[in-house]
C-alpha cells in the first residue's frame, strides 16, 4: 500500500513550547491510522502540518513521495487533503448549502451562484451521510451532531486523497457515529488514507490498522494496532511503558497522608451539562483524592463545578458541613480554592506583576477602606515567594514574563493566599519543567499534611498513583469506579481506565438503517 | 420553511450513551422551541420593516401632505446620499469590520468632484473615485496585513480624509463651484420619470450591492469571514484580499455619494459628512445587519436609512415638533435594536 | 518551560519595548524643545496657558475613557453627554452653580449607568451600546435646548471657565485633579487593580471571585461623570450653552489621546499619565504646526500618521 502523505521528523516549535519534535508519520492509502495522545501530546500540532495550517520549523513533509510546502489550507484542500476538525469549523450564522460549498459554489452562466442547484447540490449529499437537514437554513441552528456531519460532507466532497479526523465523534451521538464510522470504511476502500484521532478505545480499534502514539510533542510508538493490547495502548499515551515500570521515586511525592475526621468537601450528584452528568466525591481533610478518567470524561468539568465556575444543573457542594451556592465568589468565601486548566486562558493576567497575580482574589483582604495596602501585600507576596520559590527579578516581574513553572507556582500562591480549606488542582503540573514540576508536587504534599483537602486531577499517571490517597474514576460524566486507600496502583488504574465501553457501533439496527430520520434541530 | 422538524428520532440503540435523550416529549419540546425562535428571528430582521410601513402608514393618513408625490420624490432624494454610504458601509460591518472614516470621505468626494468639474464630466466622476478608492485600499492593506483594529485605522483615515480636503480647498476657505451649464450635474439634479438620478443610482447600485453579497463567491466570502475569520482560512478562503476590497469599496461608495452630493448642490461643500459615519453605521444596524458581522442584507440597510428619513420626515410634517427629536428616536430604535439582537442571540447560543 | 520567552530579549527587543513605554513622554518633550529653539513666544505665560486651557477638556474625557479601554470597551457617547449637560446647565442655573453642577453629573452618571449596564449585564458589544447613546443623547440635548444657544450669565459659573486660582486656569486644575484621581484610582484602590484584572483576563478575574459586572457598570459611570464635568467646563469656558457644537468628536480625540498614550485598546492596562501626554501630544502637534503656518490640514494628515505610528508600535510590543 503506498505512502500518500507522510512527514519526517518535522518539528515545530511555539515560544516557549517545543509543540512537535522530530515527529515522523506515513498515512498509507486505504488504510486509517489512529493518531494518540493526552492533551498537549502535540496532536492538534501535527494534524496542523499535515494540513497546511503550520509549516513546520524543520523536517519534511511529502505528498504522494514528492517533498512539498503547502502554503496554507487552501493549498492542502486543493492537492486532495480534507480535514474534519475537532471543533466544528464551519459559520453557524450561514445555511448548511453555502457552508457545504462555500467557496466552490456552482455558479450559472451569468458567473452568479445557482443558489437551486446549491441547495440541489447539497441536499443530495448530505443525504448520503444521512443528514436529513433543510439546507437552506442556518448551520448554527442545527445540533453540533448535525454541524459535524455537515463538516463531513464537506470534507468528502473534495475527492481527497487523505482526510483528516479530529476526534469527530466527540458531538455525535451513537447513530450519527454508525455513520461516520460507514463513511471511513467506504473512504478505505476507495483507496483515501484516513488519519484518525481519538481517545476513544472502542472507536480506534473498530477503525484503525495502524497507530501512532505521541506524547509530550514525540513519537512514542507506531505500528500495527491489531498486536496491540488495550492496556498497553493506554499506557503507551499516558506514558507509562509497561517495560519500564519503576516502583517508585519519580516524583516529589512522600507516600500516603492521614486523613482523618469528616469530609471537609462534600459534592454530590452534581450535574453541569454537557459533561458532568451525576458525580459525588468528598475529600477529607489532609486527603489527597485523584480524580482520574480519560480525556473527555468530565474530569475538569467536575472541578469547575465544585468551584462554581460552572454552573450546575442538579446536586450541592458543602464545605465543612456548609452548603455553597453557586458563582467563584460563594466558593471561594467557603473556602475552596481552584487552579485551572488552561493556566493562560483561565489563570494568569500576564500584563500584571507577580505580585498582583498572587493578591488578585484576595485584594479586599489587603486593603484597608478599598485602598491597597502595598506593606500588607508585599509581606503576604514575599512569603509566598520564598514559600513556593518563585524564581523572578523582583515581585514586580510581570508575570507573562515567567516560565510555566513559575506562572504555575504564581498561580498556587494566588489560590493559597485566600486560606482555602478545598484544593482543587486541574493539571498543576502540565508543561512545566522536571525541576518545578518536583517542587509543586512536594508541595502538594505538605498542604495535605497541614490538613487541606486537595483534589488533584492529573494526566500524568506516576502523578496521579503516588499524589493521591485514592482514586475516584470518572466515564462519560459520571464515576465509574473507585480505588481504595492502599490500593492506589498503576494496574488498578490502568485497568479502570481501560475498561471497555459498551460498543454502539456493533449494534445491527443501527448499522444496517441509514435511513434513521435525522433529528432535525436542536434549537 | 421548516414546519415540523423532522424529529421523533427512531428507538434509541440499546446502548445508548447518556446524553442522548430520545424522548419524544423532549422532541416536541425542542420543536417548539425552533419555532419560536424562527419566529423571533424573523421579527427581528423584518421589524425595522414593518415598523417602517405602519409609520409610513401612520404619516399617509394623519399628514395630507406626507403622501404628495413632491414629498415622497424629495424623501428618496434625500434618503439616496446617506444609503449610498450605508451600501459600503454594510460591505464592511458584514465583515465585523466598522469604517469611520466614510464621513470624511464622503466631504472629500464631494469637493473633489467639484474640483474636478473643470476636466469635464469624467474628471468631475473619476477624480473621486479614484482618490477615495486608495484611501480606502490603503485602510483596507493596513488592516489586512499588520492585523490592527479597523476601528483606529478608519479613525485615523477620518483625519486624514478631513485634512486632505482642507489641503484642497484651501484650509476650508474655498468651495469650488460647478458651472451652471456642466454635464455633471446631471448626476445629482437630473431626472428620469421625474425621479432623481441619485435615486436610480442607489436602486442600481443596491441591486449589484445585494447580488454581490447572496450571488456571488466573494459575497459569500465576507460573510463567511464575518461569522468566523478563522473557519474562514482553514476553509481556504482569501481573507486578507477580500477586506482589502471591501474597505476600498466602502471609501469609494462614499465618495461616489458625495459626487452625487456635489452635483445636486452644485458645488464642493467643505463641511459636510461630520457624523455621517455613525448614521450610516446605526442605519446598518437597524436594518439588522449584525454589528459582530457574518450577517446582514442590503435591503435591511436601505430600510434603515429610509426610517431614519421617514422620522425627520414626519416630524417635519408635524411641524411644531423640534427636528432633534429624530435622533433622540434614532437612538432609542438603535438601543432597541441591539437589545433585541444580543437577547435573540444568546437565547440561540444557549438552546 | 517559557524561559526561553524571557531570555533571549535582542536589544532591539528593549529598545522597542523603552519607544513603547516611553514614547509618549519623549515626543512630547521634542515638541516641546522644538518649539523652545524655534518658536517665538512659546515659553510665555500666555501661550503655555493657552495650550493648557485647549487640553483640559480632553485630558478630563480621556482620563475616563482610559479607564473604559483599560476594561476591553470602548464609549462613543463622552461627546452626546457633554452635549446633554450642555443643555441641562442653562436649565438647573436658576438653582444655584451646585444643583446645575450636580444635575450635570447626575446625567452622566446615569448615562454611564445605562451602557454599562448594557455592556456587563446584558453583554451588548461596548461600540454599539455607547453608538446609541452618541446619537441619542446628543439630539435630547437640542430637544431640550430647542436646538439653540443659550447664552450664561452666573458669575460662579463663569469663574469655572475663565478663573484662575494661583495663576493657573481652575479648568486646567480641574484636568489635573480628575488625572490625579483616576491614577490613584487605578495604582493604589482595589478597585482600580480589579479594573486592571478584568480588562486583562476576563475569564481569570470571574475565577478568582471578582464582581465583574460591578466593576464594568462602575467604569462606566466614572467615564460618563467624566464627560459631564467636561461639559459643565466646556459651558462655562463658552459662556453658553451650546448642545450642538459642546463635545463635537470628543469621543474620537480622547480615543485618539488614551491610544497615543500607550493604553492597549485590548484592554489590561491603563496608562493614566501616559494619556494626559497623549492629550497634550496632540495638542502641542496641532500647535506647533498652527504656529509655524502650516495648515489645518497638514495637521490632521500628521495626526492620522501619528496614530497609526503610535498604535502601530504598541501592538508590535503587546502581541509578544
Amino acid at each position: 500500500m503506498p505512502v500518500v502523505l507522510d512527514v519526517e521528523n518535522v518539528s515545530k516549535g511555539f515560544p516557549g513550547v517545543r509543540a512537535l519534535d522530530r515527529v515522523s508519520l506515513g498515512l498509507r492509502s486505504g488504510r486509517a491510522h489512529g493518531l494518540v495522545g493526552e492533551n498537549g501530546a502535540g496532536k492538534s500540532t501535527l494534524i496542523k502540518v499535515l494540513t497546511g495550517v503550520y509549516r513546520p520549523d524543520s523536517g519534511v513533509v511529502r505528498l504522494g513521495g514528492t517533498e512539498t510546502a503547502f502554503t496554507g489550507p487552501a493549498d492542502a484542500q486543493r492537492a486532495g487533503i480534507s480535514t474534519i476538525h475537532q471543533e466544528v469549523d464551519l459559520i453557524p450564522l450561514m445555511s448548511v448549502a453555502r457552508n457545504v460549498f462555500l467557496g466552490r459554489e456552482p455558479r450559472n452562466r451569468f458567473g452568479l451562484i445557482d443558489g437551486a442547484a446549491l441547495n440541489a447540490a447539497a441536499a443530495e449529499l448530505l443525504a448520503r451521510y444521512g443528514v436529513r437537514a433543510d439546507v437552506r437554513r442556518p448551520l448554527g441552528g442545527y445540533g453540533l451532531g448535525t454541524q459535524q456531519m455537515v463538516a463531513l460532507a464537506r470534507a468528502m466532497s473534495f475527492d481527497a486523497r487523505v482526510v483528516v479526523m479530529d476526534e469527530p465523534t466527540s458531538s455525535l451521538e451513537p447513530r450519527e457515529v454508525a455513520t461516520l464510522f460507514e463513511v471511513v470504511d467506504r473512504l478505505k476502500e476507495d483507496g483515501v488514507a484516513v488519519c484518525y484521532v481519538s481517545h476513544r478505545m472502542d472507536e480506534l480499534y473498530r477503525l484503525c490498522d495502524d497507530v501512532t502514539v505521541l506524547r509530550d510533542g514525540r513519537r512514542v510508538h507506531t505500528g500495527e494496532l491489531a498486536g496491540l493490547k488495550r492496556v498497553d495502548l493506554v499506557a503507551l499515551m499516558l506514558g507509562r511503558d509497561s517495560g519500564e515500570l519503576r516502583a517508585h521515586g519519580a516524583t516529589a511525592f512522600s507516600g500516603e497522608h492521614h486523613a482523618d475526621g469528616e469530609p471537609v468537601l462534600r459534592a454530590s450528584g452534581l450535574v453541569s451539562r454537557p459533561r458532568v452528568a451525576g458525580v459525588s466525591v468528598e475529600v477529607r481533610p489532609g486527603e489527597v483524592v485523584g480524580l482520574a478518567g480519560l480525556l473527555g470524561s468530565g474530569r475538569s468539568e467536575t472541578a469547575r463545578a465544585i468551584a462554581g465556575s460552572a454552573p450546575r444543573q442538579a446536586g450541592s457542594v458543602e464545605v465543612a458541613g456548609t452548603r455553597v451556592a453557586g458563582g467563584p465568589g460563594a466558593a471561594i468565601r467557603a473556602g475552596v480554592s481552584m487552579l485551572a486548566e488552561d493556566r493562560k486562558a483561565d489563570g494568569i493576567i500576564p500584563n500584571l506583576s507577580i505580585r498582583e497575580n498572587i493578591v488578585l482574589a484576595a485584594l479586599p483582604r489587603l486593603s484597608r477602606g478599598g485602598v491597597v495596602s502595598r506593606a500588607r501585600q508585599d509581606r503576604v507576596v514575599a512569603t509566598f515567594m520564598t514559600r513556593l520559590r518563585i524564581k523572578a527579578s523582583s515581585a514586580e516581574q510581570k508575570v507573562g514574563e515567567l516560565s510555566g513553572g513559575n506562572q504555575q507556582k504564581v498561580l498556587l500562591a494566588r489560590a493559597l493566599c485566600l486560606e482555602p480549606k478545598v484544593l482543587l488542582l486541574d493539571e498543576p503540573t502540565r508543561g512545566i519543567d522536571v525541576g518545578a514540576k518536583a517542587e509543586v508536587q512536594a508541595l502538594i504534599d505538605e498542604l495535605a499534611g497541614q490538613g487541606l483537602g486537595v483534589l488533584l486531577i492529573s494526566s500524568d499517571t506516576e502523578e496521579l498513583i503516588e499524589g493521591a490517597d485514592r482514586l475516584v474514576v470518572l466515564r462519560d460524566g459520571t464515576v465509574s469506579g473507585q480505588v481504595p486507600p492502599g490500593r492506589v496502583t498503576e494496574a488498578a488504574l490502568l485497568a479502570a481506565l481501560a475498561a471497555e465501553e459498551p460498543d454502539v457501533s456493533e449494534d445491527p439496527d443501527v448499522a444496517q438503517d441509514p435511513d434513521v430520520p435525522e433529528e432535525a434541530d436542536r434549537g | 420553511m421548516v414546519s415540523e422538524p423532522l424529529s421523533e428520532p427512531a428507538s434509541p440503540p440499546s446502548g445508548s450513551a447518556p446524553g442522548t435523550d430520545p424522548g419524544s416529549r423532549a422532541a416536541r419540546f425542542r420543536a417548539r422551541e425552533a419555532r419560536r425562535l424562527l419566529a423571533a428571528s424573523v421579527l427581528q430582521r423584518q421589524g425595522a420593516a414593518v415598523v417602517l410601513v405602519l409609520l409610513c402608514v401612520y404619516a399617509w393618513i394623519a399628514y395630507p401632505h406626507f403622501g404628495t408625490g413632491d414629498n415622497l420624490r424629495d424623501l428618496a432624494l434625500q434618503s439616496s446620499f446617506l444609503a449610498v454610504v450605508a451600501l459600503g458601509m454594510t460591505f464592511v460591518i458584514i465583515t465585523g469590520g466598522i469604517d469611520l472614516s466614510v464621513g470624511s470621505v464622503y466631504a472629500l468626494g464631494g469637493v473633489l468632484a467639484a474640483y474636478g468639474a473643470r476636466g469635464g464630466f469624467f474628471g468631475a466622476l473619476l477624480l473621486p473615485l479614484a482618490v477615495c478608492g486608495t484611501l480606502g485600499v490603503v485602510q483596507g492593506l493596513i488592516i489586512a496585513r499588520t492585523g490592527m483594529a479597523p476601528f483606529i485605522v478608519t479613525l485615523a483615515g477620518m483625519l486624514f480624509a478631513r485634512g486632505l480636503l482642507l489641503a484642497i480647498t484651501h484650509e476650508g476657505a474655498e468651495t469650488y463651484k460647478i458651472g451652471a451649464g456642466a454635464v455633471f450635474l446631471n448626476l445629482g439634479r437630473g431626472t428620469w420619470f421625474g425621479i432623481g438620478h441619485p435615486v436610480w443610482f442607489t436602486l442600481a447600485l443596491s441591486g449589484a450591492g445585494a447580488l454581490t453579497l447572496r450571488r456571488t463567491r466573494f459575497g459569500q466570502a465576507l460573510f463567511a469571514i464575518g461569522g468566523s475569520e478563522s473557519s474562514a482560512r482553514l476553509m481556504g478562503l482569501p481573507v486578507a484580499r477580500d477586506k482589502v476590497v471591501v474597505y476600498g469599496l466602502s471609501a469609494t461608495l462614499a465618495g461616489f455619494a458625495g459626487a452625487m452630493t456635489a452635483a445636486y448642490v452644485q458645488s464642493g461643500v467643505t463641511v459636510i459628512g461630520v457624523g455621517t459615519e455613525l448614521d450610516a453605521i446605526a442605519a446598518v444596524v437597524i436594518g439588522g445587519t449584525l454589528l459582530a458581522g457574518g450577517a446582514g442584507t442590503v435591503l435591511g440597510t436601505l430600510v434603515g436609512v429610509l426610517l431614519r428619513n421617514v422620522i425627520q420626515n414626519i416630524i417635519n410634517q408635524i411641524g411644531t415638533l423640534d427636528s432633534n427629536y429624530q435622533s433622540v428616536v434614532s437612538g432609542g430604535f438603535l438601543l432597541v435594536v441591539v437589545v433585541a439582537q444580543r437577547w435573540l442571540t444568546t437565547r440561540r447560543v444557549r438552546s | 518551560m517559557a524561559e526561553a520567552a524571557a531570555a533571549p530579549r535582542t536589544m532591539s527587543g528593549a529598545r522597542g519595548a523603552v519607544l513603547q513605554e516611553y514614547g509618549v513622554y519623549l515626543a512630547v518633550a521634542v515638541l516641546i524643545v522644538f518649539n523652545l529653539a524655534f518658536t517665538a513666544n512659546f515659553w510665555s505665560a500666555a501661550n503655555l496657558r493657552t495650550q493648557l486651557v485647549q487640553a483640559a477638556p480632553v485630558v478630563i474625557v480621556a482620563v475616563g475613557m482610559a479607564l473604559v479601554i483599560g476594561t476591553e470597551g470602548i464609549d462613543l457617547s463622552v461627546g452626546a453627554v457633554m452635549a446633554l449637560v450642555a443643555a441641562l446647565i442653562p436649565l438647573y442655573l436658576g438653582y444655584g452653580v451646585a444643583a446645575a453642577f450636580a444635575v450635570a453629573l447626575v446625567a452622566g452618571a446615569l448615562s454611564g449607568l445605562l451602557s454599562g449596564t448594557l455592556v456587563a449585564v446584558l453583554g451588548v458589544q461596548p461600540i454599539v451600546a455607547t453608538l446609541a447613546l452618541l446619537v441619542g443623547l446628543r439630539g435630547l440635548g437640542l430637544v431640550i435646548a430647542h436646538g439653540q444657544l443659550v447664552d450664561v450669565h452666573d458669575a460662579a459659573l463663569l469663574d469655572l471657565g475663565s478663573g484662575a486660582l494661583l495663576g493657573i486656569p481652575v479648568i486646567v486644575w480641574f484636568a489635573a485633579g480628575a488625572a490625579a484621581s483616576a491614577g490613584l484610582l487605578v495604582g493604589r484602590t482595589t478597585f482600580g487593580r480589579q479594573l486592571v484584572a478584568v480588562g486583562g483576563n476576563r475569564s481569570a478575574a470571574a475565577l478568582s471571585g471578582l464582581p465583574v459586572r460591578r466593576i464594568l457598570i462602575t467604569v462606566y459611570v466614572l467615564c460618563g461623570v467624566l464627560a459631564a464635568l467636561a461639559g459643565v467646563l466646556a459651558t462655562a469656558r463658552l459662556r453658553a450653552g451650546d448642545p450642538a457644537d459642546t463635545g463635537q468628536l470628543m469621543e474620537l480625540s480622547a480615543i485618539t489621546a488614551v491610544v497615543v498614550g500607550g493604553t492597549p485598546l485590548t484592554g489590561g492596562r491603563v496608562r493614566v499619565p501616559g494619556t494626559v501626554a497623549g492629550a497634550l501630544l496632540m495638542q502641542l502637534v496641532r500647535a506647533t504646526l498652527i504656529k509655524h503656518d502650516l495648515p489645518d490640514s497638514t495637521a490632521q494628515m500628521v495626526q492620522a500618521a501619528l496614530i497609526v505610528v503610535a498604535v502601530y508600535t504598541a501592538r508590535e510590543r503587546s502581541t509578544r
